[in-house]
């Protein structure tokens, strides 16, 4: 590197801290990591302005596109834009193969584990998971027992959120069983990325993704009910006012398949149909994006309007396949993802390649009492929320909240699970002028149906905030775009 | 198709038609009241309400650009041409994935540009410039939308719409127009009453079109001869049917169980009505009821597109 660079180079970074925690960018010493290293000359040898200027162009290209998210709560049900940071992650192939043989694993013993529990339990029986863990999780839906789902396969599309800790180590922190969302992001940050930075990215030689809607499609198909083999398959979504409904139109556009609402679809003698301008017209598969609670007021809330009257009996009668299938929401219960290296052992009889994150299951006694001594040190998080509420962040929190949570915990504890405060990687973002870093996760997104199919990337989501550790967009998160290399 | 999605593409196009109607006569009208003489201010501009089919909230003040804005940007007005856009781009919203990304964006672009400050300021500074603007926009889209997107059911909605709204206004413009166009104040001066008759083609677009067909020598016989009845101008009432006409056997082209028998027929007798007449006979009949019976004709053809293509009971279908 000349000396010439290297000042650009200090002025592009200004003061950027570094510390335990885990830099994408950098070694401990300050040094780029090599492949870094083509990036961060890259920009450190545009004029100054330019990299504003290729954020605005990229902010503009998102709002005329409409690739935005709504603000709930407001008079005009306000739009913005995904907050977009211009910068890419970049992955190495060594640690992408890593990760997508540890998230083959992981979504094996997943479907596996689902189909255990809603038929012979064998794995409750064995005392391998507390019985009484699965049937007081609020997303067991006993209405599934013993029915038989398509090629055995409950979840088809997986968001698992991944975090890396300051070994460099990958780890789980959850897993998105229902009807996990962000891939349209994933798509559109790499299509706005190679009009930012086309040399660069075509320097880097990053491996595809934007064939995902395809492999979609195929994994759909491939879940049709028997003796349909032209199925016509839709994505069922809640509506417009949905905050990913911009997904759902999105994916729908790009599979070539008819975004539907519970008003579009009817029911009759376990057949669903849809409402067309040529009359009814037969469904085979429901790409579901709405949640169970929503899916079918005759079955689960009755005061629902978003699904379809009569919906699961059709299911049930296999006239439909709806995927993700109901119940799925079982597994990624919090509470049971302390379990799912023991699905791999149980299931597979393999060691866990990627790892979970310790996590206090506070229905035990001994934990509890544990977690209730040490709760400004610990994340406490509901076990059926997610998007980053009921979570109480031990070290960022008041004395009042914890006295709060602690009662909380106390009356129900099952609904709670902790785990450690993670000091998880951080990547550069461009604030301002120059470079700073901030925490960031990882969703990549997997597909299941002959076969496991995870696209070499996801979703990098960022915690634009100074050192929050919530990356949720709902909470002031942004995204970027990620690059598996060659 | 969805009937929900055939159901938003035909409003995102009425909506747009509309706008695009709203701001020609607005356009219109203000540039005529630039010259002295002729009608009041007031008395054109209770002709435009009118010819908007009589809009609430926008009664004569005195004050004519607020007024104006108020046609324009007052997203609460359903006469408004904000009101229009958002609605276009709502139902725009709901369809995402069955309209091309050009569409959307060209839509998003108008509707983004329309509730800028920056569209206040230049109506302020000349309101001329921002209409055309608009009037822009739309046209844009229009081209986008014969130019990336599939010419199939989808498309035949959008045309379906926007040939139902232009038929319905223009004839709601000629009823509000007709009688003033055969008796003329007895004050008003040929110059005057050319920029009239001027005006009432622009509202149309249909100005130098007319002059293509019969000189610039103006006549309100005429004039009405060309709105109503020429078959080769799209947005002369005739035209529009037609279009409608063929819309609708398009559709049905596409495989429809159900033979739409009676949407038919109200459209072709309509279409045969604009067909075998002369324009001496409607002068010499009922002008104002023939004008009057075509908008409640297309009212009956909007009803029928309801009922066998969007709002049909189940039964009805099963049985098909």
């Amino acid at each position: 590197m000349s000396a010439g660079h290297t000042a650009e180079l200090d002025s592009l970074f200004g003061d950027y801290p570094l510390d335990q925690a885990f830099d994408e960018m950098r070694e401990p010493g300050g040094e780029l990591r090599p492949h870094y290293r083509a990036l961060a000359e890259t920009l450190a040898a545009l004029p100054p302005d330019e990299l504003q200027r290729r954020k605005q162009s990229a902010d503009l290209a998102f709002l005329t596109q409409g690739i935005t998210f709504t603000v709930y709560g407001r008079d005009e049900g306000t739009e913005r834009i995904f907050p977009y940071d211009l910068l890419p992650r970049l992955i190495t192939a060594a640690e992408w193969d890593r990760i997508e043989r540890g998230l083959t694993q992981r979504i094996t013993a997943l479907n596996l584990f689902l189909r255990d529990v809603y038929s012979d339990a064998k794995i409750l029986n064995d005392r391998f998971i507390p019985r009484e863990l699965v049937y007081s999780c609020k997303h067991y839906r006993r209405q599934m027992r013993g029915l038989q789902v398509p090629r055995n396969v409950y979840v088809a599309v997986v968001g698992s959120d991944l975090l890396r800790l300051n070994t460099g180590e990958f780890v789980v922190l959850e897993d998105n069983l229902r009807v996990p969302s962000g891939v349209s992001y994933m798509l559109t940050n790499r299509r706005v990325m190679k009009r930012t930075f086309p040399q660069l990215f075509q320097s880097y030689g990053v491996r595809p993704i934007e064939h995902y809607p395809q492999q979609l499609l195929a994994t759909l198909r491939s879940l049709a009910p028997e003796g349909r083999p032209e199925p016509n398959i839709v994505l069922l979504t809640p509506g417009v006012f949905n905050s990913a409904y911009f997904e759902h139109t999105y994916l729908a556009r790009q599979m070539g398949i008819d975004l539907v609402e519970g008003r579009d679809l009817v029911a009759h003698d376990n057949i669903v149909y849809m409402r067309t301008t040529d009359g009814l017209r037969r469904v085979d598969v429901i790409y579901r994006r709405v949640d169970d609670d929503f899916s079918d007021p005759l079955i689960f809330r009755s005061d629902s309007s978003l699904g379809c009257a009569g919906l699961f009996n059709a299911y049930r009668a296999g006239n439909v396949t709806v995927t993700n299938a109901f119940g799925t929401g079982l597994a990624d219960d919090k509470a049971i993802y302390a379990f799912v290296p023991r699905m791999i052992r149980y299931y597979l009889d393999q060691d866990p390649i990627l790892p979970n994150v310790e996590t206090y299951l506070l229905s035990d006694e001994k934990e509890r009492a544990h977690v209730l001594a040490n709760l400004d040190k610990l994340v406490v998080k509901a076990v059926g929320e997610s998007g980053g509420y009921g979570m109480l962040i031990g070290p960022h929190s008041t004395a009042q909240q914890r006295e709060q949570f602690a009662l909380q915990i106390q009356a129900n504890p099952r609904n709670y699970i902790a785990q450690p405060t993670l000091d998880f990687s951080r990547a550069p973002c461009l604030i301002g002028n120059h470079l700073e870093p901030r925490h960031v996760d990882l969703r990549p997104y997997i597909l299941f149906g002959d076969k496991v199919n995870i696209v070499p990337g996801g979703l990098t989501r960022v915690a634009l905030e100074k050192g929050s550790l919530v990356v949720n967009s709902s909470q002031g998160g942004g995204s970027k775009d990620t690059w598996v290399l060659e | 198709m969805l009937s929900r999605v055939a159901d938003s593409l035909y409003w995102m196009s009425r909506y747009l038609e509309r706008a695009e109607n709203t701001v020609r006569q607005l356009d219109v009208t203000m540039s005529l009241m630039l010259d002295p003489g002729g009608d009041s201010a007031e008395t054109r501009w209770k002709r435009l309400v009118a010819s908007l089919g009589k809009a609430t909230g926008l009664e004569w003040n005195g004050d004519l650009e607020s007024m104006a804005h108020t046609l324009v940007f007052d997203g609460l007005n359903p006469a408004s041409v904000t009101f229009s856009v958002n609605g276009a781009r709502e139902n725009a919203r709901q369809v995402r994935e069955e309209i091309s990304s050009e569409q959307w964006q060209r839509l998003n672009r108008l509707f983004h540009h329309i509730h800028s400050p920056q569209a206040e300021a230049q109506f302020s500074a000349n309101n001329n410039d921002l209409l055309a603007s608009v009037v822009d926009g739309i046209h844009l889209f229009k081209g986008v939308s014969d130019t990336t997107m599939i010419h199939g059911q989808g498309w035949q909605f959008i045309r379906l719409g926007r040939y139902l709204e232009r038929a319905y206004s223009t004839a709601t413009l000629l009823e509000v127009y007709q009688p003033s166009l055969f008796a003329p104040a007895e004050t008003e001066t040929f110059g005057n009453q050319y920029l009239e008759l001027v005006g009432l083609l622009r509202c149309c677009t249909s100005f130098e079109a007319y002059c293509q067909v019969y000189t610039a020598d103006l006549s309100p016989a005429r004039i009405l001869e060309f709105l109503l009845l020429n078959r080769d101008f799209p947005h002369a009432i005739r035209y529009s049917v037609e279009g409608m006409r063929h819309a609708v056997e398009s559709i049905q082209r596409g495989g429809g169980r159900r033979a739409p028998d009676e949407l038919f027929v109200v459209i072709g007798r309509l279409q045969a009505m604009l067909s075998y007449t002369t324009i001496g006979e409607i002068l010499s009949g009922d002008a104002a009821g023939f004008l009057h019976s075509i908008r409640e004709q297309c009212m009956r053809i909007h009803e029928l597109i309801y009922r066998y293509y969007v709002q049909y009971s189940i039964q009805s279908a099963l049985a098909a």
